[in-house]
């Protein structure tokens, strides 16, 4: 059922930019930062989604995701492989004896400019090439022209063409204008069945930002306190240090706490954040700065 | 529905190792003498005091205490030195002062750090709050000196003289610079004095004065506690005195000189009324409640102290209010991750936990989140009272600590009434999605300082002030130069 | 054997660049025994129009930058000058200034940056004005920089003048466009260096050295510039720029004083005419 969205809570964006400024100032040092490092590094769903993908990339993509340092004893794996729809099986494969999940978009990602038919194709496909996990991209353009119900509806049907897949639903944040659009998208997708509201597709200008990660985790939150339902959210693109994971892990930590704090429930849709966190874990150990050369690029 | 806060579901798990700031590359003497006429000299009758780390009480220097005779001579330095600075080109004052701003900057951390020893507030607070503020404040005054035939219309200004400023222990350098940066850019020379439990920073700033290059004699800061103020205040060659502090005091200066024709500015207390409508951003809302009470242990004489929430949205706001307070870190004022460092000094904290304790006699609901907090120092977790009226003590009188007396109201006439219904008026913030609601309130409000979703925000460009008990004049801002210029 | 130095090349300023103009051509500097000291670069038409693009394009992050900020740039400037204040006595000494003078006219461009650093937070206090209107509004009118601004710099005191009219522009939150003097031309690129160094962004000031007469008609009749500062008081000029600028009504400030060292050559006024006026509305009825 389509909640009410009249009754949202507002958001002022300078007093959220300034709750973020607090989380981007703890200092994370020592045991909590390589507690933190290792956390955010299982929470990588590690991606690739260009045009120019063949399955030789995405072989040597996941060929990493198995083998990130073999010089580094005791880190977890990335959370999951994130691919376009026909690559799924190559990665399906290639991780086998893992418990790296694949991830795969669907829904003529990015744009989501297409018939519901399409989507439902594109899913479905998806699905039976052994996705774990299906990344959906909302009519953004329905979204805006206050088509509610068309978005709410269209995420309802491709949940269902999910079958046992998890969902989780992209609402392009960055094409939403305001924080208080982002509050009723992740409603909308929430209310419609979602597993996890994430925020870009890495493919426009801006992709994740705090103030909007923060939004969509404050959705999370009332949402469990009415529901008593679990949301898991995933922020992606443009997070690509491991500074700047940290720090979003510092707003996961105060805003939802310890149950959230887990890849079941937060990813990171990154590709270069996995050799940064690793650089910092080395450096934690040994306390010499590192160079990319000592790390494998796949 | 779920409480938030009563199950603990949204519980932080991750703890941050502590974070402490160096404290290597900052100098702090054994031993501070006055800064008179351009030197560090000794007091005449050659007492010191102490001054402690109230996070850890213990000594962390001493300073010298300036006698009626050492008041004297800094007095006279100033007024020797008034005639050749009043004459100076303005552009030429406004030099030195763009110097001493540039020279916090570069020493700023060592600055931050010496504050929060001093003074017990979070380093995340001093060093991107206090001293950023007070080199901007020196900053944009240094910029008035050769302009001020701009600043009144159809006036003439000139300095007023010899200024006697004495200042709080809650924003020790900040204070320092809302008073010196106006009066010297105006052409005054100043004898300063510092609170007593906080006169490092201030010592500190004395040596960049000198390392400025400022003529002797136009900036002297001689350290004391009250009987070096009252030499300063009742000092006949003193024009202008301002006081930032406590009513009770700023009545008695008034008392004092009365008859003469000193020139006076006070900054006082306050009991800052900060009103929650049920159409606010509530989670910014909360978040400003936070910033309005708990920001410097509520050190703050424009603290949002007393919360007036609409009824309707009452529940949900304390709610989600517990649940942030259960994230604050109270703790050492130097781990970066602080939130609520120590109380100023165990004098403070005697009065702040009396007023807990009145106001739990009084009758009213006390809520405290449990605090990890060190054995040794001063340390008060973020307090909350529930259900307190206009009638209670804890309302009425300024506690100056993280204590946040909660009341609720029905409709705007009600609220307004309310909130003017006090001796003070020094600030009050309005929390409201609507704008029509937002000037209504600004305009109805009896505050020198309103905030409209948000609070506790201080700019050199923006004036700041009280109305009634909460004092005159302004600080910052066009209107902070007038305190310190007459007119032919 | 004396050591042989290495000459400096002048080129333009444009988008926090240094490129040559694209046309290639140049025009001699010569001392006071008419030996040449630079070729500098003779500046077109489309390096003016590069110039506007960059200046347009860096606009509005300029004017949205603190005040604070602007200040604080405007001060480093001066800071750099000040460092390299010997620097600029030569160039004006060589192109044929005495020394007293040149020191004289490099001392006022400092203290001129620095009165106009000291604008930067305040002519907003005393331009603007909330209107008590009749009716149950907040209204308050505030400046606003007019956006980009071409500049055509005096003639006389090559440096003092540059800054004189570039200055008040700059810290009202405009991006500029600049021709230097045609006679005195040398520190106004020196000086491009010094705004490389001071935190200013790319684009903002934008330095051209080249013909008054070959560029004037550009610098007036661009359509995606707001206002034009001409410094001098050739009739025709002023008459050209006045024509010119009606295609899109650019704003025309014309400064005829030479005697750029007089104190009535600074004020807050400066920077108010490169302002234009908002006034906002609000109910205030609940």
């Amino acid at each position: 059922m389509i909640p009410n969205l009249n009754n949202l809570p507002s958001y002022d964006t300078l007093g959220v930019m300034e709750r973020v400024d607090r989380f981007c100032k703890r200092s994370i040092k020592n045991t909590s930062k390589v507690e933190g490092l290792k956390l955010a590094l299982s929470m990588i769903d590690l991606t690739t989604l260009e045009g120019k993908d063949t399955p030789g990339k995405v072989k040597q993509l996941c060929y990493k995701a198995m083998h990130l340092h073999e010089n580094l004893n005791n880190i977890p794996t990335v959370a999951a492989i994130c691919v376009y729809p026909t690559y799924v099986k190559i990665a399906k494969n290639e991780l086998k004896g893992s418990d790296i999940q694949v991830a795969s978009v669907a829904t003529a990602f990015p744009s989501g400019q297409s018939s519901l038919a399409t989507k439902l194709m594109d899913t479905k496909f998806a699905v039976e090439q052994g996705a774990d996990e299906i990344d959906m991209v909302i009519s953004r353009g329905e979204f805006l022209a206050g088509q509610y119900n068309f978005v709410f509806d269209e995420i309802a049907a491709i949940k269902e063409a999910c079958g046992e897949a998890h969902l989780k639903v992209i609402l392009e944040t960055g094409e939403l204008d305001t924080l208080d659009n982002v509050r009723k998208a992740s409603e909308i997708a929430m209310y419609a069945g979602a597993d996890f509201i994430k925020t870009s597709t890495g493919k426009i200008q801006p992709a994740a930002t705090m103030p909007v990660t923060y939004v969509m985790l404050d959705a999370i939150k009332d949402f469990y306190l009415k529901t008593g339902k679990m949301i898991g959210m995933k922020p992606a693109g443009g997070i690509s240090t491991s500074k700047i994971a940290l720090q979003y892990l510092v707003m996961l930590n105060e805003v939802l706490g310890e149950r959230w704090m887990d890849k079941n429930y937060f990813r990171f849709g990154a590709s270069s954040l996995a050799n940064d966190i690793l650089m910092q874990l080395v450096k934690s150990e040994t306390g010499f700065y590192q160079s990319s050369n000592y790390f494998s690029k796949d | 529905m779920t409480k938030i806060s009563d199950k603990n579901i949204f519980t932080a798990s991750w703890s941050y190792d502590k974070a402490l700031e160096s404290t290597d590359h900052v100098y702090i003497k054994d031993q501070y003498e006055l800064f008179v006429n351009g030197d560090f000299i000794k007091p005449v009758e050659g007492k010191y005091f102490n001054t402690v780390n109230p996070a850890t009480n213990k000594v962390i220097s001493r300073v010298a205490e300036a006698s009626a005779a050492d008041v004297d001579m800094a007095v006279m330095a100033a007024k020797k030195a008034f005639k050749k600075w009043s004459a100076l080109s303005g552009k030429e004052r406004g030099k030195y002062i763009f110097r001493i701003a540039r020279l916090i900057q570069e020493r700023a951390k060592e600055f931050a750090v010496i504050e929060s020893l001093d003074g017990g507030k979070p380093i995340r607070e001093s060093r991107d709050i206090d001293i950023p503020l007070a080199a901007n404040h020196f900053f944009y005054y240094a910029g008035w000196a050769d302009k001020l035939s701009y600043a009144f219309p159809n006036r003439k200004p000139s300095p007023v003289g010899v200024a006697g400023q004495i200042i709080p222990w809650n924003f020790p350098l900040l204070m320092a610079a809302w008073k010196l940066a106006p009066a010297l850019a105006t052409g005054n020379t100043v004898v300063l004095k510092p609170a007593e439990t906080t006169p490092l920073t201030a010592l500190k700033l004395a040596e960049i004065i000198k390392e400025s290059g400022i003529p002797d004699g136009v900036v002297n800061i001689i350290t004391g506690a009250g009987q070096t103020g009252a030499a300063l205040v009742e000092h006949p060659y003193i024009d202008k005195i301002a006081f930032t502090g406590s009513t009770a005091v700023g009545k008695f200066i008034k008392n004092a000189i009365a008859g003469t024709s000193k020139r006076l500015t006070l900054e006082l207390g306050g009991k800052g009324a900060n009103i929650i409508f049920e159409d606010a951003a509530i989670d910014q809302a909360v978040e400003g409640i936070v910033n309005a009470i708990f920001f410097n242990q509520g050190h703050v004489c424009c603290a949002g102290s007393r919360l007036f929430v609409q009824e309707s949205v009452a529940d949900l706001v304390i709610d989600k209010l517990k649940q942030r307070m259960n994230s604050l870190m109270v703790g050492d004022p130097l781990d970066k991750n602080t939130d609520i460092g120590a109380i100023n000094s165990k004098k403070q904290l005697e009065t702040i936990e009396s007023y807990i304790r009145i106001g739990k006699d009084e009758g009213g609901e006390i809520y405290q989140p449990k605090c990890k907090v060190p054995k040794e120092g001063n340390w008060c977790p973020p307090t909350l009272f529930l259900n307190v009226s206009q009638s209670h003590r804890i309302v009425q009188e300024e506690i100056f600590g993280p204590v946040l007396a909660i009341q609720t109201f029905r409709t705007i006439d009600e609220v307004i009434e309310k909130a003017n219904n006090t001796p003070f008026g020094l600030s009050a913030g309005v929390w409201t999605d609507k704008g029509a609601k937002i000037f209504h309130l600004t305009q109805k409000l009896n505050a020198g300082v309103v905030w409209a979703n948000t609070f506790n925000k201080f700019d050199a460009t923006s004036p700041f002030g009280g109305y009634k008990e909460s004092g005159f004049g302004r600080e910052g801002g066009l209107h902070g130069l007038k305190p310190y210029v007459k007119f032919d | 054997m004396s050591r042989l130095d290495i000459h400096k090349t002048y080129k333009l300023y444009i988008g926090g660049k240094f490129p040559r103009t694209e046309s290639g051509r140049y025009f001699p500097i010569t001392d006071k025994k008419a030996n040449v000291i630079a070729n500098m670069c003779l500046a077109s038409r489309k390096d003016f129009r590069n110039a506007v693009v960059v200046a347009r394009n860096s606009q509005n992050a300029w004017a949205s930058t603190s005040a604070l900020n602007k200040g604080q740039i405007l001060y480093r400037i001066a800071e750099m000058l000040e460092g390299r204040k010997e620097q600029f006595i030569k160039e004006i000494e060589n192109q044929g200034s005495t020394r007293k003078r040149a020191i004289k006219e490099v001392e006022a461009a400092i203290d001129r940056l620095v009165y106009y650093a000291g604008w930067s937070d305040k002519y907003q206090q005393i331009f603007s004005a909330v209107n008590p209107v009749s009716s149950a509004h907040f209204n308050f009118s505030a400046p606003e920089p007019m956006g980009v601004v071409s500049i055509i710099a005096p003639e006389e005191h090559g440096l003092l003048g540059l800054v004189s009219a570039v200055a008040p522009a700059l810290v009202g939150g405009n991006t500029v466009v600049v021709l230097a003097s045609g006679t005195l031309p040398l520190c106004s690129i020196s000086f491009a260096e010094v705004l490389h160094s001071s935190d200013v962004p790319a684009g903002v000031v934008n330095i051209l050295t080249g013909d008054k007469k070959e560029l004037i008609p550009h610098m007036a009749s661009h359509m995606d510039v707001n206002a034009i500062i001409y410094c001098g008081k050739d009739a025709d000029e002023i008459k050209k720029i006045s024509q010119l600028s009606s295609n899109n009504l650019k704003r025309n400030i014309f400064y005829k004083k030479t005697d750029w060292f007089n104190e009535h050559t600074q004020s807050p006024y400066f920077i108010e005419k490169t302002q234009e006026i908002k006034t906002t509305w609000h109910p205030t009825k609940i």
